[in-house]
């Protein structure tokens, strides 16, 4: 089965504040191509340029030069309906549920698919089904939005976007300020929301543990460039490369780091808690095999 | 990404009028700007000039900018003077049909649209060199006479502080707004008028629901250090005179007297 890319990206450079005292160039030169169905994690330090890159992947920001293609079409030629590309690929901005601002839940939900042209029947059925992917139900849907608690009214934020179906989600920082429990939670339904919707996911993460226990492919910017680009395994492998530029690994690469300094035989390259612990049993394996009493 | 504007036109540069006390710019284009009502001939005309060029050298702002605070009235000014020029009775001097321009009315309209040129340019001469809340502070401690009156002058100034400080933020906010209901398809660019106010709602309801939040938190804020209004409290820069200012005044005070004079009293040698 071949992957076909969904969004690709050729010589993307992007400034702003052209001529004014804050000119920026915020994006470097950047080719990338996004394989369909994938799970894309994106880090980098604040400033780095991960938001203005997710915000070309649905036209919302123009590339001052180079070019965006969507399933092969350039977005900026005349021929194609940019004004769809915002339903085909959807994107949750940081701290999502302050853009509510319906009477109810359920007519928030309905405002994307309204918007793209569906019927109120057609709106209503897809608001009703993201709200419930997002785990938002029953008498719910008839709350002011505002008397959400705080995690719920972010799930019904990123509901307002899968509402409309996109083949692409692209998340801005989707689990900032939840806790630990709040987080997992939400990542889990994302995952289960792209299998059971085939989509393809790009998200941004200040979260390490995050990116290494569930993207496929994680791609590192700094100061507007790509400058790492693979699976997880590979990019956290070169810690004193990302410390460098104000990033960290996996805390459980830190403790099999910290381990080995300390003469544990323990085998390197776990990024998660679980391969660390299964790091950490395959080496006491080894040691009682050995006759030693400790590793 | 902040669309980082900063707020009046406040030109960061050090000079001698941009150290001067804010209360003293505040009375002196007070002052400058009723001068500029007293320009009736050529020696107050002169002596205004003089000035305020002066004021502009020691400001150390390029004068460019100033030009630019001139674009917004250019209108009213080209008006003005035209409307003078054409309508004031007297001597002719050039004549087109009815259409004609007589020599008091184009005296009348250089002096009225200088006039308004220099009462433009003096007042930028103080955005430029002053900041918003030294403007709000040297405002603060100027009028704090009011409070005899009642008249609750820290809290006004604390509220302007407030204001003039959330501007950027609430600006960043709106963008970010858009920004996010764009994202769902909104439509800010329709042509019709009932669709495109309706469209307001997604980015007011957001916005105010933000800004209310973000008031509740400031009080808070300031209530947990102590916070408890104006009485008996203490600047960390405190507005004090400094031989600077007070030369300034009394370079403001003559001014003024002598452009007074002048135009009741123009030289003796003109008689």
């Amino acid at each position: 089965m071949t992957a076909m890319t969904i969004i690709r990206l050729e010589n993307v450079n992007y400034d702003y504040g052209a001529g004014l005292s804050f000119e920026t160039h915020a994006l470097d030169n950047i080719s990338l191509d996004i394989e369909e169905g994938s799970i894309v994690g994106l880090i980098g330090p604040t400033g780095s340029g991960k938001s203005t890159l997710l915000q070309q992947m649905n036209g919302l920001l123009r590339p001052s030069s180079g070019s965006v293609y969507f399933r092969g079409e350039d977005i900026s030629s005349r021929s194609f309906d940019s004004r769809t590309l915002c339903s085909r690929v959807g994107i949750v901005f940081q701290y999502p549920e302050y853009q509510l601002f319906s009477e109810d839940v359920i007519s928030d939900v309905m405002f994307g698919p309204l918007n793209i042209g569906l019927s109120h029947d057609d709106a209503r059925r897809r608001a009703e089904e993201a709200l419930q992917m997002m785990g938002i139900s029953g008498d719910e849907l008839k709350l002011s939005p505002f008397e959400l608690s705080g995690g719920q009214k972010r799930r019904a934020a990123i509901a307002g976007v899968v509402a409309m179906e996109p083949e692409v989600l692209v998340l801005d920082e989707p689990t900032a300020g939840l806790d630990t429990a709040g987080r997992k939670d939400l990542i889990d339904t994302i995952i289960s929301m792209r299998g059971k919707r085939k989509m393809t996911v790009i998200w941004s993460s200040h979260s390490m543990e995050d990116m290494a226990s569930y993207v496929e492919r994680l791609i590192v910017m700094y100061k507007g460039a790509v400058v790492r680009d693979g699976t997880p395994a590979d990019v956290f492998r070169d810690a004193q490369y990302l410390e460098q530029i104000g990033l960290a690994v996996p805390e459980a690469s830190y403790m099999i780091r910290e381990l080995r300094t300390r003469g544990i035989g323990v085998e390197e390259g776990a990024i998660t808690l679980e391969q660390a612990a299964d790091s950490i049993m395959a080496a006491w394996n080894r040691s009682r095999k050995n006759g030693l009493e400790q590793l | 990404m902040v669309r980082d504007v900063t707020i009046g036109q406040y030109y960061p540069v050090n000079s001698a009028v941009h150290r001067l006390d804010p209360r003293v710019k505040l009375l002196g284009t007070l002052l400058f700007l009723i001068s500029v009502f007293f320009i009736n001939n050529a020696e107050t005309f002169v002596i205004v000039t003089f000035f305020l060029i002066l004021v502009i050298r020691l400001s150390r702002v390029p004068f460019r900018l100033m030009l630019r605070s001139m674009r917004a009235i250019l209108v009213i000014l080209v008006i003005t003077f035209i409307i003078s020029a054409l309508f004031t009775p007297g001597t002719e001097l050039w004549r087109a049909g009815a259409v004609k321009i007589t020599r008091e009315g184009l005296n009348s309209g250089i002096y009225m649209s200088l006039r308004l040129a220099y009462l433009v340019i003096g007042a930028s001469v103080m955005t430029l060199t002053t900041t918003p809340n030294k403007l709000t502070d040297g405002m603060e401690k100027g009028l704090g006479f009011l409070k005899i009156f009642r008249i609750p002058v820290h809290e006004l100034a604390m509220m302007m502080s407030i204001a003039l400080r959330f501007i950027p933020i609430l600006m960043d906010e709106l963008d970010k707004i858009i920004k996010a209901q764009k994202a769902r398809g909104a439509d800010f660019e329709s042509h019709d008028l009932v669709k495109r106010v309706r469209g307001l709602v997604p980015i007011l309801v957001p916005l105010f629901v933000s800004a209310i939040r973000r008031a509740d938190e400031l009080a808070s804020a300031m209530d947990a250090r102590c916070y408890h209004g104006g009485e008996g409290r203490t600047k960390m820069k405190p507005l004090i005179y400094r031989r600077a200012d007070l030369i300034a005044y009394g370079v403001i005070f003559v001014y003024t007297a002598a452009v007074i004079f002048l135009s009741i009293h123009p030289f003796i040698w003109r008689q």
